[in-house]
């Protein structure tokens, strides 16, 4: 392979990471603080569609990106809080729950977001770092997403924030024993919801990072099913935020390995290459697991885990 | 607590008809007009009822993946893979061996898609029952990869060079399709639903393997203690759900289809989850609940032509009614003869409380 061919195929995988793997990030992040409270939400899929939808009508209504990123991130916590109190009836199981949260948010959404496939909204400035190069295709591949470096701070504050903080301790107190949280004092259900209720905001700034940077426009296609794979993710990263960061690249720059290939003029193999980090994580899984024991890093109340 | 497992249910159902009545309401649509074409469209006439009869029968399959696996202890969450590669090796089955054209062809290619489909799905049991892996997350992660390895082969080497924009595999030839009951637009598909899902109703009820199956998932302790096969009865399980979750794809695409493409990739296997919660994993209570959600299915189309509402408005409905029947879960926990005295004890003058003390002296 020469320069001119090895130089564009890599800033396209570079790229493809940088682009696609922020909304990874973001659900990632958003799904560890609710499972490290003892709780999964499969309902992200549907936060991260319905934040993307409001996000997008927050910029298109007040022509400021950023207000459509703080819609976003309310949506997000709305239909999280939803899941939040519903796990917390007696009874109810939250697989199922997350899976009907989802129907419901991406019903939300496209009910909602029909008269803003069209429009064009307000968008987030790019920052660029790619100006040290003067090839084209690397300075378009370091175009970053405003919120990736507000992502990569979110995982360092929600790293010390659990390492460190009472309230990181509580989340992961009611995560690895809701008894010795109860004997405390303090209400398993309580903390629960607001862990999942902030993980949906968080959730919800990857849904604005759809609509508002990359690909940039609502339309019902917006996700492919990243927030399914948020579950996914956060195993692999082993309930760490920071290792999501590294987790949300990787997913991101394996899903643009076929688009890469194919900008090259190689297109054989191209959904293959998209199933590579579902593949990986799977191997993960099955490399790290025992017969008879949660999997390492694994909150200890985390049901639907055990 | 038989007449809480069918008014609970009825009950959020309504409740959810008529937030969805607000929530259209809002849209400025009148909510009694809607409440009678969301009928109209799904119950209301024979070819409304074929509509819902025809989204019924892959529901009723794919929420079986997810009941008789979950009678055994397991929660699978990706029908979905098992549905398209079902649906791909009866499709492809064809490019590989000559068949007969005739009822035996589609028998052919319907157990292909079973044995995919049952595969697929067994690999999550093996995963759990020999690795530790967790079920729910493997089966999800095995239905992404079934559907980039679906449309890899489907835009690849199975590819009929003369499907330009949408990329399908060669249809089966029309003597292997499967065609309408009757004449009908409902296909033989729907019995197969229905006798699946009464006969692993009865399995499950009566047979001695059935049993076993829901000791397993009720204590495996226990059944490890009396001798029983858990491993082996566990991926049967998974092998009967993911067959059943395979047939399906196997139908859509010999009945609806005929061929294999994107438009597998319906979301029947996710919809299948919500159909087994709801159907509370008993496989003879997923029939109605299926016919329910195909007819809510049916009359989206008639919503957004007669009232203009979005395509969407039909999901936001399921969503509500999804949410509210997995919620009212939570009221079956409540003692209902203590709640019905206290409001009786309201509604009457408290008596006098007898003065203990005195009774006791007296004695």
């Amino acid at each position: 392979m020469t320069a001119e061919i090895l130089l564009p195929f890599l800033a396209a995988i570079v790229g493809g990471a940088l682009r696609v793997g922020v909304p990874f990030l973001f659900v990632s992040l958003g799904e560890c603080l609710t499972e490290k409270s003892g709780r999964i939400n499969l309902g992200l899929e549907g936060v991260l569609v319905l934040s993307a939808m409001a996000g997008f009508g927050g910029a298109y209504l007040s022509s400021s990106p950023w207000v459509g990123v703080l819609v976003a991130a309310c949506a997000g916590a709305a239909l999280a809080l939803l899941h939040g109190l519903l796990c917390s009836l007696p009874r109810v199981n939250d697989v199922a729950t997350g899976i009907a949260l989802m129907l419901f948010g991406t019903g939300l959404a496209f009910y909602f977001g029909k008269p803003l496939i069209q429009p064009q909204a307000a968008q987030l400035q790019g920052i660029a770092l790619g100006g040290w190069s003067d090839s084209s295709v690397v300075q378009a591949a370091l175009q970053i997403n405003p919120l990736l470096p507000l992502g990569i701070v979110l995982a360092a504050a929600m790293h010390l924030g659990f390492a460190r903080t009472r309230w990181g301790l509580l989340v992961r107190l009611a995560g690895d024993s809701a008894s010795a949280t109860k004997a405390l004092g303090y209400s398993v259900a309580a903390i629960r919801i607001a862990a999942t209720t902030v993980g949906g905001a968080i959730a919800g700034l990857g849904g604005a990072s759809l609509t508002l940077f990359y690909p940039g426009s609502w339309n019902e296609g917006i996700s492919s099913g990243q927030g399914l794979i948020a579950v996914a993710l956060v195993i692999f990263a082993r309930w760490s935020p920071v290792r999501c960061v590294g987790a949300a690249l990787l997913f991101g720059g394996a899903g643009a390995i076929g688009p890469a290939l194919q900008s090259i003029g190689v297109s054989q193999g191209y959904y293959l290459f998209s199933a590579v980090p579902y593949v990986l994580t799977l191997v993960i899984l099955v490399i790290s697991c025992r017969p008879g024991s949660i999997a390492r890093g694994s909150p200890g109340e985390l049901s639907s885990l055990k | 607590m038989k007449a809480l497992d069918i008014g609970l249910p009825i009950g959020a159902l309504a409740a959810a008809l008529l937030l969805f009545g607000g929530f259209v309401r809002l849209g400025g649509a009148s909510p009694v007009e809607t409440w009678t074409i969301l009928f109209m469209g799904a119950f209301g006439d024979w070819f409304s009822w074929q509509n819902t009869l025809q989204r019924a029968a892959p529901l009723m399959l794919t929420a079986l993946c997810v009941a008789v696996p979950a009678r055994a202890g397991l929660i699978i969450i990706g029908g979905e893979g098992a549905v398209v590669l079902g649906g791909l090796a009866a499709a492809a089955l064809p490019y590989a061996i000559a068949l007969p054209g005739n009822v035996l062809g589609t028998a052919i290619v319907c157990i292909a898609g079973m044995i995919v489909g049952g595969a697929w799905i067994v690999i999550a049991g093996a995963l759990r029952q020999y690795r530790g892996v967790n079920e729910t997350i493997s089966s999800l992660l095995l239905a992404y990869t079934a559907i980039a390895l679906f449309k890899q082969l489907v835009e690849g080497p199975l590819r009929d060079p003369k499907t330009l924009n949408k990329p399908s595999t060669r249809s089966l030839v029309e003597a292997i399709q499967i065609g309408g009951i009757g004449g009908s637009d409902v296909h033989w598909g729907l019995v197969l639903g229905v006798v699946a899902c009464l006969g692993l109703g009865l399995w499950l009820a009566l047979t001695s393997s059935g049993f076993s199956v829901r000791v397993v998932g009720g204590n495996l302790r226990a059944a490890q203690l009396v001798g029983l096969p858990a491993n082996r009865l566990i991926l049967l399980t998974c092998a009967i759900g993911g067959a059943a979750a395979g047939l399906a794809g196997a139908v859509e695409v010999a009945a609806v289809h005929t061929n294999a493409n994107a438009s597998l990739i319906a979301g029947y296997g996710y919809a299948g989850i919500l159909v087994a919660f709801i159907a509370r994993q008993n496989p003879f209570a997923i029939i109605p609940v299926a016919i329910l959600f195909g007819g809510f299915g049916a009359a989206g189309s008639l919503l957004q032509r007669r009232l203009g509402l979005p395509d969407a408005s039909v999901q936001v409905l399921q969503g509500i009614a999804f949410v509210l029947i997995l919620a009212s879960e939570s009221l079956r926990s409540v003692d209902w003869a203590a709640v019905g005295q206290k409001m009786w004890h309201r509604a009457t003058p408290e008596p006098e409380p007898a003065p203990l003390a005195v009774e006791k002296t007296t004695a």
